[in-house]
């Protein structure tokens, strides 16, 4: 029987704030799950800290709500365990690009298939509001007592100067788009990237919903608003890197279009590139067997609790008598 | 098998970082292990990459021996450093090997002796009285107490060298000057030369194109030894043995017992002394697994080098979920930035294991050197309460047990497991006999598989009677779970709830008394010596075998002594304790570090206090002699309460 969006709810009281992006992100991942018939069991979504990291209590699937920065390492750790498994790691802006930036970083150095998502709305929210790594310098959302004194990440430059081989960026409020890019992030071959623009209704009082659609710009021609928020798609930028002599130029190519922020904010897929072997490709040239038993699939012992492993080559080289 | 009275003779190598100190040491060791003999070395050496000095400690014996004494037999230096430094440790009737062209080396002048180490030396000399200005005066000096000097025409041999195997070029040939120490060496104690070339071809077996002129290079450096200086006072004979022996390091014992044991996913971030132990377990990352009695493939274990030991503990988390046997290892300033999520796994009761070896603390403190000050940070790391269980080793032997039974506790109690070592267990390399794989159990505890759960719902943290709520591997088909850093409830949900809270940390805790009451006291305590002494030392991790060599010299002179090793520290055995404890008259607490963190828990949970302390935590492993001489003030009514001791260059 087919699998609904009924199948990967939780009856638990969702207790973000009204009006809160987080609730597009989670429709757009359970659509996902829908759209692609993944079995619960089949899925684990990791979280960190911080008002993203209730996401996998809200869905039926392997949810593993780890600490503040860290669900990149606990995902890394499970998914090189047991590679059947469909890794979903989230992140928070602070979670991710601050405390976790280290992880942010070297994730990207390996290249390891599964699917990262970053919550980015420039505040720290259950802490009351101080800005966060991606809130740009000078701002002042409502609960700063001066305004902010750092320039802000550029989450999407990071990611392509650390490696990641899927970039692509998301906004809460547009959910059929946001989930094709979720989709797509976890059919590539690698890691996946999809950055989540998201207003924070009560503490990010200047990226709101109506500054991301554009309400204060009413086009005099039309009479409608000029939303902020635009498709890469839609203007024939093409990120995909199909032949080794691409990769340059489209990271070149991604890494400008990064830059634009304000008038006009991408979306969409700013790079991939599957010509980048994987993490497992890589463990695979070592332990030839890799794939078919990993970690968490080898017989360890035999009924009796007799250990089955031989360590009798590494004693070999050790004998003196 | 030499003509002092002592059975065991002690040989150092001492050089510059880089310059082969390591591989000499290992070829000796190798070459008397190969003759039946046993062997015990310790390596020291600066956080230093080339240049300052190290040294190697190797201490051979026919019997098996456990530490290093506070003396040195023959000293082959590498140079005028070595000497000075380690003069003073050199026996009565002992030997020096060196260069002669460091014997007109100024002492003063020698640029790697820091400005302490001069002040120091110079009191010493004052002390003695005596003014050396060179390296060659103060070898005469010496010379008047009965030691041997036997300087090395290391160039002159290096160009005899050269016309015999067709070298011209002394850049090529300075790189043998290690192995003509060796033959010194052996020449001076007269070993049988065969059992050296075995040695030799061990070591360069990957490089064989060095064999033959290394081999070449000990022999001259023999004959030359045996042709110029005459009998040395020592000789070292081989001994027929049946037992079978492996002769390894700390690190390496734990990798193995870790590989035997089932763990299959090893992550660490780069740090000395732990670094060793992934790095050959990464070499070593695929093995074979005997099915049936036929070794076939399909054993491997994934080593990943990660960002820092934050990713290191949580990847070990990540993938003990997935039901995998996993671990971390590191030492004191990783396992600080492990706090956190050593109480993540706790609370979500992940087996998770860390290999610990200790190391002179804090922060940076010393990072090459000996400590045993982190037990009490090992017990108390992270915040909240939660259980964990902490064994610690005191040999190579118990590290490969240990590392190995460290997952069944983990796994059958749901808890993380710290497996304490120090770094005189991860430098220290020893003969012993093998290790034996079918000693090692594998229990996994309560661990469901697909067809337990299937059409059920199923409650990670399930409230049971014994606070063990069976475990089910992430990825299971058919069921789910959750997992949170929060207090929660039976499913794995966040909750804020005072009566879950109240019943969720009881069952958590109650994990702990119920290893505590499972376990038994010979997988937790080592008891040695005599049952009815009155006399009783309490020691836990390396200092075992200086304490079993001390108090075996002490038990020979007619003294009645007992000594408890603690192996696991938490929970620990405390009825056993008490029991032990209540019958000596003397308790004495041996440990590595100020405080006494072993008397303080064994205070805390028997209400007993140590009669006597004998401490050390200058950087150095303890020697039995040290710990013979602080032991016998004891016996006989003469030492204070508490003894620091001080050995160690």
């Amino acid at each position: 029987m087919a699998l609904k969006m009924a199948d990967y709810r939780t009856p638990l009281f969702n207790d973000w704030c009204p009006g809160c992006g987080n609730f597009g992100i989670l429709t757009a991942v359970q659509m996902v799950l829908v759209d692609m018939q993944l079995e619960p069991s089949k899925v684990a979504i990791f979280s960190g800290i911080g008002c993203h990291a209730k996401m996998p209590h809200w869905v039926k699937a392997y949810g593993i709500h780890t600490m503040h920065g860290r669900p990149l390492p606990f995902a890394i750790g499970a998914k090189l365990a047991n590679p059947d498994i469909e890794v979903l790691a989230f992140g928070g802006d602070g979670d991710g690009l601050g405390i976790g930036a280290g992880h942010f970083v070297n994730t990207g150095r390996r290249n390891i298939d599964m699917t990262y998502l970053i919550h980015d709305n420039g505040v720290y929210g259950l802490t009351k509001g101080q800005a966060s790594p991606t809130l740009k310098l000078g701002l002042q959302t409502k609960a700063l007592p001066k305004p902010n004194i750092n320039e802000g990440i550029n989450p999407i430059a990071l990611a392509l100067a650390s490696g990641y081989t899927f970039i692509a960026r998301g906004y809460a409020f547009d959910v059929a788009h946001l989930k094709e890019m979720i989709k797509r992030a976890i059919t590539h071959r690698g890691l996946a990237l999809v950055v989540v623009q998201q207003p924070c209704p009560t503490y990010n009082n200047i990226n709101t919903k109506d500054w991301y659609g554009g309400e204060d710009r009413i086009d005099p021609a039309t009479g409608k608003p000029v939303p902020r928020v635009y498709k890469l798609e839609d203007t024939g930028y093409d990120g995909v890197v199909r032949k080794p002599e691409e990769a340059f130029p489209k990271t070149v190519a991604a890494l400008t279009k990064a830059q634009e922020w304000g008038d006009r904010i991408p979306m969409g897929l700013f790079y991939q590139n599957e010509l980048v072997s994987t993490y497992q490709e890589r463990l695979s040239q070592r332990i030839a067997d890799y794939l078919q038993n990993p970690p968490a699939k080898q017989v360890i012992s035999d009924a009796q609790g007799r250990s089955l492993t031989s360590i009798d080559r590494m004693l070999d080289e050790l004998k003196v008598t | 098998m030499q003509s002092m009275t002592r059975d065991d003779f002690i040989w150092m190598a001492g050089g510059p970082q880089g310059s082969g100190v390591d591989s000499s040491a290992n070829i000796f060791a190798r070459a008397c292990c190969y003759g039946g003999l046993h062997v015990y070395g310790q390596r020291e050496y600066h956080s230093n990459i080339k240049g300052l000095h190290s040294y190697f400690h190797i201490r051979v014996s026919p019997e098996e021996i456990g530490s290093i004494a506070s003396r040195v037999d023959l000293l082959c230096t590498f140079d005028a450093d070595s000497v000075v430094r380690h003069i003073w440790e050199v026996s009565q009737g002992g030997g020096i090997i060196c260069d002669t062209e460091v014997l007109g080396k100024r002492i003063m002048e020698i640029p790697t002796l820091s400005a302490s180490f001069r002040e120091e030396f110079q009191k010493t000399l004052d002390e003695k009285g005596i003014k050396p200005e060179t390296v060659g005066d103060l070898i005469n000096e010496v010379k008047k107490n009965g030691i041997k000097i036997y300087p090395v025409p290391y160039l002159e041999l290096l160009q005899g060298l050269g016309k015999e195997i067709g070298e011209e070029k002394l850049s090529k040939l300075t790189i043998m000057t290690n192995t003509m120490a060796l033959g010194i060496s052996f020449g001076l104690i007269k070993y049988d030369k065969k059992f050296v070339n075995k040695a030799i071809e061990k070591i360069f077996e990957k490089k064989a194109k060095l064999i033959s002129t290394n081999i070449v290079a000990f022999s001259r450096a023999y004959d030359y030894a045996m042709k110029n200086f005459g009998d040395s006072g020592f000789s070292l004979n081989p001994v027929e043995t049946d037992e079978k022996r492996i002769y390894l390091q700390g690190t390496q014992a734990v990798a193995l017992g870790k590989i035997a044991g089932g763990c299959r996913f090893q992550s660490y971030y780069p740090i000395t002394p732990a670094g060793d132990e992934s790095e050959y377990l990464e070499e070593n990352q695929v093995f074979e697994l005997e099915k049936e009695g036929i070794s076939q493939a399909g054993g491997s274990i994934i080593v990943i080098q990660t960002e820092d030991e934050i990713a290191a503990v949580n990847m070990a988390s990540g993938a003990a979920l997935t039901g995998a046997r996993a671990a971390t290892s590191t030492s004191g300033p990783g396992f600080s930035l492990m706090a956190e999520g050593l109480g993540w796994a706790g609370i979500n009761e992940v087996p998770t294991v860390i290999s610990y070896y200790q190391r002179g603390g804090p922060s940076t403190g010393l990072p090459t050197r000996h400590g045993q000050d982190d037990l009490r940070f090992a017990l108390h790391a992270s915040h909240g309460e939660f259980p964990r269980i902490i064994l610690c080793s005191g040999d190579l032997d118990e590290c490969f047990y240990d590392a190995a039974s460290a997952f069944n506790y983990a796994e059958r109690y749901q808890t993380p497991v710290i497996h304490l070592t120090d770094k005189a267990l991860a430098n220290s390399s020893r003969s012993c006999r093998i290790f034996d794989r079918s000693r090692v159990k594998i229990e996994r505890g309560q661990l469901l598989k697909e067809d337990d759960v299937r059409k059920k719902e199923y409650k990670r943290f399930q409230i049971t009677e014994s606070g063990i709520s069976p475990r089910l591997p992430l990825g299971t088909p058919g069921a789910i779970f959750w997992n949170t850093g929060d207090e929660h409830n039976e499913l794995g949900h966040v909750t804020e709830n005072p009566m879950m809270r109240t019943v969720m940390m009881e069952k958590r805790m109650k994990k702990l008394e119920l290893a505590d009451k499972e376990i038994p006291a010979q997988e937790r305590v080592n008891f040695f010596g005599d049952n009815d002494a009155a006399v009783t030392i309490v020691s836990w991790g390396s200092p075992k075998g200086a304490i079993l060599e001390a108090m075996d010299r002490l038990r020979q002179q007619g003294h009645k002594i007992n000594f408890l090793q603690i192996r696991m520290m938490h929970p620990l055995p405390t009825d056993y304790v008490a029991e032990v404890l209540a019958k000596a008259k003397k308790k004495i607490a041996v440990e590595g570090n100020y405080s006494a963190q072993m008397a303080g828990i064994i205070r805390e949970r028997t209400g007993m206090d140590m009669d006597y302390f004998v401490l050390k935590w200058n950087g150095r492993p303890m020697t039995s002699d040290e710990v013979y001489d602080a032991l016998l003030l004891i016996m006989q009514d003469k030492a204070p309460k508490r003894q620091v001791l001080m050995y160690g260059t």
